[in-house]
């Protein structure tokens, strides 16, 4: 995955400097995205999986077994308003620390950029293409749904309203209505604007996904209603769509 | 002048002869490449094949005979094939395989085909093994199987009127060691393809599904229902399996603790490899340990005998119900469409059939 991110970006790169070869401004820069994980302001990682550690907005005690999610289309916008786009994308897999990090060779000019924005999940352009990779790491959602990619794969387990250890499976896809024919279907991919940022030789870049914005706001999530079979659930799915606004910010 | 050119020319011709002497002196076996289908070259990643181990058309053919052969066992009586039968899927009927001293495992042996695609390249029902080749040293010096040590083994292979050569034309090696031999193996292995099945003929357009097999393919896919795609693939991923590691609700208490006994994580207690759900028709029993003879047994298990604990995975739905409940008809189309990924050419392939 990081491999398709590199290579695109390196295409960028090459792109990039044969039209601007008259640009002095324009060099070769290593700009590094790393993806963090907090449970409002407690650092997670894998090492933090598999105990009922969290408390989420409706009280319930929860545990994460896998957190796995895409990102796409970084864009960064300068401030004439000239959109410079990485295309690709990127599996971020929490579970197994793969994807966390990536570093590639960009023709961005140093400068400040006005904005930097990456897709959650894909658009429904590329989220209707055919991805080996993806294919490969189980990432589908079946056709009965309209196709295409996972967007969020959450899972854990959570203490329910009887004292039970129950599991769950939020799972993050374009939000699809079987009830009616045609199937009804509405976006829930969406644009993360991370603000400001300057650009230099070796820019890091933090982004940072607050798991507990998926259960906060504005839909306080009850795990005792919504914990499985949320993937065809069309109303669960603009629920997440809604909670998932909050979710990323770029650390300082 | 003319003279300097003669001599230039003498020179040049001498470079080209040395250069080309080395060349002959350096024995190399016939590459060959694996033959991808169609739907993996067109939905999944290429296989994963070793720098250090290319496959060769003399290296496969020396692991095929190496794979047959029984002189891997400590008294002659057991090869790779008798636990990986080609008649079933290369894995064995019986619930656990019996070694050279009549001894009995505690595992049901593993199917083998598409090995290559095994991106993470962990093996075994507890990922104990990384790589083929690695995987291919376990079972010879296993007490509970073929019982020997490898320098007995590498003696018999020298002694052996034949074995010597067919090591010099897999990998021009003068010497045997245990290395060759399981490099030798994995390659034979790698070539295991299976891709002939109904379903990859629907996908291909060369054959229609009945009703009952659609409607079982929609189970499977359907999260309200089987919900098996999670980790057994999909249309999408011909090979059936996530290849990574699940606790699905065998058992409360574990007397096999799977990868947590490998990882040291009670996190991955009761947590084996999802197999792949190619060839069933061929590979019972099913589970790590053979439990269910029937793939009616496995269906009933996921629909209404699920079995609680602290590792269960949370795509194990309804588990205090004992799961999704299946209706007869979905468990019997579930059934119908598993069978449609049996691939009769695999198991007659005469490229896997012993010598």
């Amino acid at each position: 995955m990081k491999t398709v991110f590199s290579m695109l970006l390196t295409l960028l790169l090459v792109c990039t400097s044969c039209g601007n070869d008259d640009n002095s401004t324009i060099q070769a820069t290593n700009i590094t995205f790393n993806f963090n994980h907090d449970w409002d302001g407690n650092q997670v990682t894998n090492t933090n999986f598999n105990t009922l550690d969290f408390t989420n907005e409706n009280g319930e005690k929860m545990s994460i077994t896998k957190l796995r999610y895409l990102i796409s289309d970084i864009v960064f916008t300068d401030e004439n308003d000239i959109e410079t786009r990485i295309d690709g994308y990127n599996l971020v897999d929490v579970t197994n620390a793969e994807g966390l990090s990536f570093t590639a060779t960009s023709g961005l000019a140093n400068g400040t950029y006005k904005n930097v924005s990456f897709t959650f999940g894909f658009n429904n352009n590329d989220n209707y293409q055919n991805y080996t990779d993806l294919n490969s790491a189980s990432w589908n959602v079946p056709s009965m749904l309209g196709g295409g990619y996972h967007f969020l794969q959450l899972e854990g387990k959570f203490i329910d309203s009887t004292n039970d250890e129950v599991g769950y499976a939020y799972h993050a896809i374009r939000a699809v209505d079987n009830s009616v024919s045609p199937q009804k279907f509405q976006d829930t991919f969406f644009e993360v604007n991370l603000g400001e940022v300057t650009i230099s030789n070796n820019t890091v870049f933090n982004i940072n996904m607050n798991i507990a914005e998926w259960f906060k706001g504005p839909n306080t999530w009850d795990l005792n209603v919504l914990n499985n079979m949320l993937m065809p659930n069309f109303d669960a799915q603009v629920m997440m769509f809604e909670n998932g606004q909050n979710v990323f910010s770029l650390e300082p | 002048m003319r003279h300097w050119l003669a001599y230039a020319k003498v020179l040049i011709v001498f470079i080209c002869i040395s250069c080309s002497n080395e060349d002959t002196a350096q024995y190399t076996p016939t590459p060959t490449q694996l033959q991808i289908p169609k739907l993996f070259e067109d939905n999944i990643l290429n296989p994963v094949i070793p720098l250090n181990n290319p496959q060769t058309v003399e290296g496969i053919s020396l692991g095929k005979k190496l794979f047959f052969d029984p002189i891997l066992s400590r008294d002659n009586t057991i090869a790779c094939a008798d636990c990986h039968n080609p008649k079933h899927a290369f894995t064995d009927p019986n619930r656990f395989s019996d070694g050279v001293d009549g001894l009995l495992g505690s595992r049901n042996s593993m199917p083998l085909f598409n090995l290559a695609w095994n991106y993470d390249e962990k093996f075994f029902w507890d990922g104990s093994s990384f790589s083929i080749e690695h995987q291919a040293f376990a079972p010879v010096t296993n007490p509970i199987e073929m019982a020997n040590t490898w320098p007995t083994v590498e003696e018999k292979l020298i002694q052996h009127p034949e074995y010597p050569e067919l090591f010099k034309q897999a990998f021009g090696a003068s010497t045997i060691d245990s290395t060759l031999v399981t490099r030798a193996i994995a390659q034979f292995e790698r070539t295991l393809i299976s891709s002939n099945s109904k379903f990859d003929k629907h996908l291909l357009g060369e054959t229609t599904l009945t009703s009952e097999e659609l409607n079982g393919f929609n189970v499977f896919m359907d999260e309200t229902r089987g919900d098996c795609f999670h980790c057994h693939g999909s249309d999408k991923n011909p090979l059936w399996t996530d290849n990574a590691f699940h606790n699905n609700g065998l058992d409360n208490t574990f007397t096999d603790l799977g990868l947590g006994n490998i990882t040291g994580d009670p996190a991955d207690n009761g947590k084996f490899k999802s197999p792949s759900l190619r060839n069933l028709a061929f590979t019972a029993p099913y589970m790590h340990d053979g439990r269910f003879l029937t793939l009616e047994d496995v269906i009933n298990h996921y629909s209404e005998g699920l079995k609680n604990s602290p590792t269960i995975d949370p795509l194990m739905k309804k588990v205090a119900q004992g799961g999704v409940r299946l209706t007869s008809k979905d468990k019997a189309d579930l059934k119908a469409f598993l069978l449609t990924l049996t691939d009769q050419e695999f198991i007659s392939n005469p490229n896997f059939i012993s010598p």
